[in-house]
Formats: C-alpha cells, sequence, structure tokens
C-alpha cells in the first residue's frame, strides 16, 4: 500500500535512499527489516574500520550538508585511539533557504538513518551519538525518538547491537532557532548548551568536538547514504554518479516550476532536464531567468549558464556550489532586486553578531538592499553593494559571512541592468 | 517550580543522555519542553533550569537571548508562522504574510487581544518545495494560499471556543 507523499514522486528518479519512500510504514523497524534493513551493518561488522572508511572513500560520497567534503577522507581524520571517547553528531538542523530533505529522510525511514549512524560508529569507534534537529521540526524530533525507542527494545541499540556485541546509545538534541547552528562548529556550543556561536578553527571537531572529545559530524542525508554504500559497495554507489562525485542526492526543486518537490537523482544530472522534464518546467509557459543551484548561499546562475551537470566539480567550475541541494528556479519576471534584498534580510537576521565583517556587513548591506528597493537608491549603491559584500568575502569568523555576500555579489554582477532600471522603477513586483 | 509528569520524566531522561558532569548540555531542550508548558521563559524558570542543569542562572539567561524560538513573553495558544523566505517568496509568501496581518489585525510577534492568536514572519522552515508555508504551533501547512489561511484561521478560533466552554 501507498501512503501519501508531499510531492508525487518522478519516473526519471534514481532511488538510493528514498527507496522507501511511500511504502506503507516505511517507518517501523519491521518494514526496514523486511527491506534489506542492518545487512550493512552486519556486514559493516564483519570489517576492519580501516576497510569500512576505505569503501565509503571508493563510493566518493561528498557531505550533502553544504561543502560537499569527501567523506571518507573526513572519516579518516577521527584519532580512534585517543584517550577520549568518540561522539558522532549528526547535523540535522536544515535550515538553509530552499533545502527540504533531511525532513523526509528522518519522516519516512529513520532507521536508515540509525543504520548509517551505527556503520560510523564502528569506523571511528565511537559508542555515542546525536542527532540535533531543528527546534522547529518538533514533530520529527517526536517521529526520531519513536524510531530510536523502537530500535532500542527491539536490540538495534543499546548495549548488543543486533546481538553483535556492539554498543551504541544514540539520542535527538533539540535545536531552538538558529540558522547559525547548521555550521557545525556552532551545533557543537548549542550541543554543549550554550549560544550557538562559531569556534575557531583548528582544533577541528574530528579531535577536539563536543564537549572536546574527537567528533564526526555529518549532515543527516551524508549518513542515510552509508547503508547503501556498504550493503552494495562503494563502488557501485560511485558508478552511479561522475568521477569524484558518488551516488545520488536528494534535490530539493522549488519556486517557478509546475511540479515542485523532492526528487533523487544521480549526481551529474542535467539542471535544465530536472527543470524541465522533472520538475515540468517554468510555470505559466514563461522563460527561466535564473537557478540558485544549491540553497541561499550559492550564487546565482543565470538562464543561460543552466545547460550543465549537477555534480559539484561542474557547479563550482561555472563559479557555485551544489551546497545543500536546494535548487529555487525564478522566472523571468522575478524582481531580483527584491529577491536580493530577501537573502540579506535572512542573513542579517541570522548572523550571530559574534564577528564584525559579518554582523555590520550583513546589516549594511540590508540596509542599502532595502533603501535600494524602495525606491531610495542612487547608482553608486550598485557598486558599493558588490564591494562590501567582496570585503567580507574571507573574513569572517565562519561561512556565514560568505553566505550572504556570494549570492550578493552574483546577482549585483549578473544583473546589474534591473539595479540600474529599479533607479526609475520599471522593474515589474514579484 | 513544578511541571507535568511527562515534562518531568522528560528532564529526568534528558540530565542522563550526556556524558558524565555534562548537564549544562540540558539546558536548551528544558527551555523548550517547558515553555511549551509555562507559555513563556520566565525569571523563574530560568532560575529552576539553571538549578536543575547545575550553572548559572546567567549562563541560562544568555541562551535565551540568542535562540528566536524562546519567548519572554507568552506568544497566543495558537502560534503562525509564515514564511516569506526564498521558495515562499516566489510563490506569494509574501503576499500571504500581508494577508494574515490584515486577516488577524496583528503584525510581527504581536498577540491578538483575546491572546488566542500570535503571528511571526519567519525565515525558511524546511518547507520550501511545498511553499508557501505556515507553521502553527507545531504542526506544518503546506500550499497556503490567502483561502486556506482562513480557513485554517477559523478552524483556531472555533477550537479556542470549545476550550472556552
Ligand atoms: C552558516 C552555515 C549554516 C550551515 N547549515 C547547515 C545545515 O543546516 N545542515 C547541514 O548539514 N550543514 C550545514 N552547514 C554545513 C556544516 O558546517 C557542515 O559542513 C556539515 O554539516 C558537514 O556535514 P557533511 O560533510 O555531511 O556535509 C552550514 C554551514 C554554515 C557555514
Ligand atoms: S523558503 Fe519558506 S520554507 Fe523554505
Amino acid at each position: 500500500m501507498a501512503k501519501v507523499l508531499y510531492n508525487e514522486p518522478s519516473p526519471l528518479e534514481t532511488k538510493v535512499i528514498s527507496q522507501r519512500f511511500g511504502l506503507e510504514g516505511s517507518e517501523t523497524l519491521d518494514v526496514y527489516l523486511k527491506t534489506k534493513g542492518y545487512e550493512a551493518f552486519r556486514k559493516a561488522k564483519e570489517m576492519t574500520p580501516e576497510a569500512i572508511i576505505e569503501e565509503v572513500k571508493t563510493s566518493s560520497l561528498r557531505g550533502r550538508g553544504g561543502a560537499g567534503f569527501p567523506t571518507g577522507l573526513k572519516w579518516s581524520f577521527v584519532p580512534r585511539t585517543h584517550p577520549k571517547p568518540r561522539v558522532i553528531v549528526v547535523n540535522g538542523d536544515e535550515s538553509e533557504p530552499g533545502t527540504c530533505k533531511d525532513r523526509l529522510l528522518i519522516e519516512y525511514d529513520p532507521h536508515q538513518l540509525i543504520e548509517g549512524i551505527l556503520i560510523a560508529g564502528l569506523a571511528v569507534d565511537a559508542h555515542v551519538g546525536y542527532i540535533y534537529i531543528r527546534g522547529e521540526y518538533r514533530y520529527l524530533i517526536e517521529k526520531m525518538d519513536r524510531a530510536l525507542e523502537e530500535a532500542y527494545a527491539r536490540g538495534y541499540l543499546g548495549d548488543n547491537v543486533a546481538g553483535t556485541g556492539f554498543k551504541f546509545d544514540l539520542y535527538t538534541h533539540t535545536g531552538a532557532g538558529a540558522y547559525e547552528c547548521g555550521e557545525e562548529t556552532a551545533l557543537l556550543d548549542s550541543l554543549e548548551g550554550k549560544r550557538g556561536v562559531p569556534r575557531m578553527k583548528p582544533p577541528f571537531p574530528a579531535v577536539a568536538g563536543a564537549w572536546a572529545m574527537p567528533t564526526l559530524l555529518n549532515n543527516v542525508e551524508t549518513f542515510s547514504s552509508v547503508p547503501a554504500i556498504i550493503r552494495d559497495g562503494g563502488a557501485a554507489y560511485a558508478a552511479l554518479g561522475t568521477p569524484k562525485n558518488g551516488g545520488t542526492r536528494l534535490l530539493c526543486i522549488s519556486g517557478h516550476v509546475n511540479k515542485p518537490g523532492v526528487y533523487e537523482v544521480p549526481l551529474g544530472f542535467p539542471m535544465m532536464k530536472a527543470i524541465n522534464e522533472i520538475a515540468g518546467g517554468v510555470r505559466g509557459g514563461k522563460k527561466l531567468k535564473a537557478v540558485v543551484p544549491g540553497g541561499s548561499s550559492c550564487p546565482i546562475l543565470k538562464a543561460e549558464e543552466c545547460d550543465v551537470a549537477m555534480d559539484y566539480d561542474t557547479i563550482a567550475k561555472i563559479g557555485s556550489m551544489m551546497g545543500s541541494g536546494g535548487m529555487v528556479v525564478l522566472d523571468e519576471d522575478t524582481d531580483m532586486v527584491g529577491f536580493a534584498l530577501r537573502i540579506m534580510r535572512f542573513y542579517a537576521h541570522e548572523s550571530c553578531g559574534w564577528c564584525i565583517p559579518c554582523r555590520e556587513g550583513t546589516t549594511w548591506l540590508r540596509k542599502m538592499l532595502q533603501r535600494y528597493y524602495d525606491g531610495h537608491g542612487r547608482k553608486e549603491d550598485i557598486d558599493i553593494i558588490g564591494e562590501v559584500s567582496k570585503n567580507m568575502l574571507g573574513r569572517t569568523f565562519c561561512a556565514l559571512g560568505d553566505a550572504a555576500a556570494m549570492p550578493t555579489i552574483s546577482i549585483v554582477e549578473k544583473f546589474r541592468d534591473e539595479f540600474e532600471k529599479y533607479l526609475t522603477r520599471e522593474t515589474v513586483a514579484v | 517550580m513544578t511541571f507535568s509528569p511527562q515534562i518531568e520524566e522528560r528532564f529526568a531522561k534528558l540530565l542522563k543522555r550526556y556524558p558524565e558532569g555534562k548537564t549544562r548540555s540540558a539546558v536548551i531542550p528544558m527551555l523548550m519542553y517547558a515553555q511549551d508548558e509555562t507559555g513563556a521563559i520566565t525569571k523563574e524558570l530560568i532560575e529552576e533550569v539553571a538549578k536543575r542543569c547545575g550553572v548559572t542562572p546567567l549562563q541560562v539567561d544568555e541562551v535565551v537571548g540568542y535562540y528566536s524560538m524562546m519567548h519572554r513573553k507568552p506568544l497566543g495558544k495558537f502560534h503562525v508562522q509564515v514564511c516569506t523566505n526564498i521558495s515562499c517568496l516566489l510563490v506569494g509568501g509574501a503576499d500571504l504574510y500581508e494577508h494574515a496581518k490584515k486577516k488577524l489585525g496583528i503584525g510581527h510577534k504581536e498577540v491578538t487581544a483575546d491572546g488566542l492568536i500570535s503571528l511571526e514572519e519567519v525565515e525558511c522552515m524546511g518547507a520550501c518545495s511545498w511553499a508557501p508555508a505556515v507553521e502553527i504551533n507545531y504542526d506544518f501547512h503546506h500550499h497556503v494560499t490567502p483561502e486556506r489561511f482562513d480557513q485554517l484561521i477559523a478552524g483556531l478560533r472555533d477550537a479556542g471556543l470549545r476550550k472556552a466552554q
């Protein structure tokens, strides 16, 4: 029996981590066990930690949280013989505008996430983990707690995981409303009960993370991809994608398309095909103007730049990022000044205030863009907005400053004519 | 302070889930769950959480000032959050928020005179592909049109009346 999903799936999807979405009872351990659940964990239990990490490296899985760091390499940085115990932290803060996928992985397949975490536990010799979930997702925290309870009750967590003698405890931890807590070190401070401000690196979390213990931190989708990699082999997973960009990922398509939704595609999937064939094309028969390829922090792409394969390296080559998989589609009538303003309002609101270039930079950019939007802009403001943004790049404590600057620089450069037109108020409102 | 048995049970579990001596980690979850019951984070609650977690009241207070979901003043019984971030904006989120303000006669972070409903313009809440999105307390509503919004509000008012009777 099928269950109602938030959006209809597309026949063009390649379903690896979303395989169980739509199955009745997909969130239960019984359904999980009936659909190859825990095969990967049992296999991993027979492997050495080195072999598990090697398999993840072979898969060329890269972090799905934003930066796209190679997962196997990250796992290899965690010192397994450190005198302090290792901790696993799962980033379920999901707050990058345009992103709504971790939600589905927790809602529809929590046991896949648990199994991925357990395999990571074997790989870095950790015996405890925390799933940090944004506060707004209270219903998901409850769902995750129920899945954890079931796993404990049936012996898939606790002192003897799946009868193998491996010990692992796993808990949820609620956020309380702060985009910055998605940044890994701010998240760790938040987990420790503090304000979510970023930490100086080094030391990196792998060496001194949560409570100064060696910490492995990955995104929900990253961990959820691990069972398939171990079960079917790293090479098979890698082969789904393009070189150095293994596997599949959940693409969150939103904005001006006929069929917005979350769809699983292999890395390297053509962007225009995703827009036209999966998402049913631009609404109302309008023309495409631009695409934000991976969440609001990514430089925007003009329509003519969108004929690309979606993998980390190809998108990087054209000056943007795959980020968190949040693809926002803009039609020809979109007001780019209003769009840039809304992005900056967000970053100004979410800057944690810890470092000055970010706190002051985002605030002044917001004020300038607001003034511009209200019709009091001056021609020279266009350059000032670009320059202030460029001055923030690389000069902030964490990447929130870059996240605010990058889209702004790209919008001002690529849509300068619209800013100029705005001086005489000819642009159509959103 | 006394809480319901459910909250007490949750607190007891929270204090046990972090490594030895790291009970400060329970501060944020405790505040969030307690707030659901007390309606706001008062000085008394801050002191209570500080005592239970073994930290100073100031260490709790500074946290309250940082997180957007923590409130020092009571919200409405139903807290209506309208997202106007980019994905919602493109499909009518900003218009929906304007509509909400008019419909309810209140602005950002204000509460209706009867204390039933409060409104907040919020940032992306992870419903971008099913925008525009509204969250009422902890319940998500997707593809919300102004008409659908009005129905939701009527539902809240009915629920409020039933409670009052
Ligand atoms: C401001 C900011 C916000 C972030 N938000 C998130 C988030 O919500 N979820 C997430 O997984 N990663 C987020 N990240 C990235 C994390 O810092 C980190 O790189 C990631 O969680 C690592 O996991 P991965 O390697 O599996 O991607 C954010 C980074 C920054 C700078
Ligand atoms: S932009 Fe509104 S939910 Fe993401």
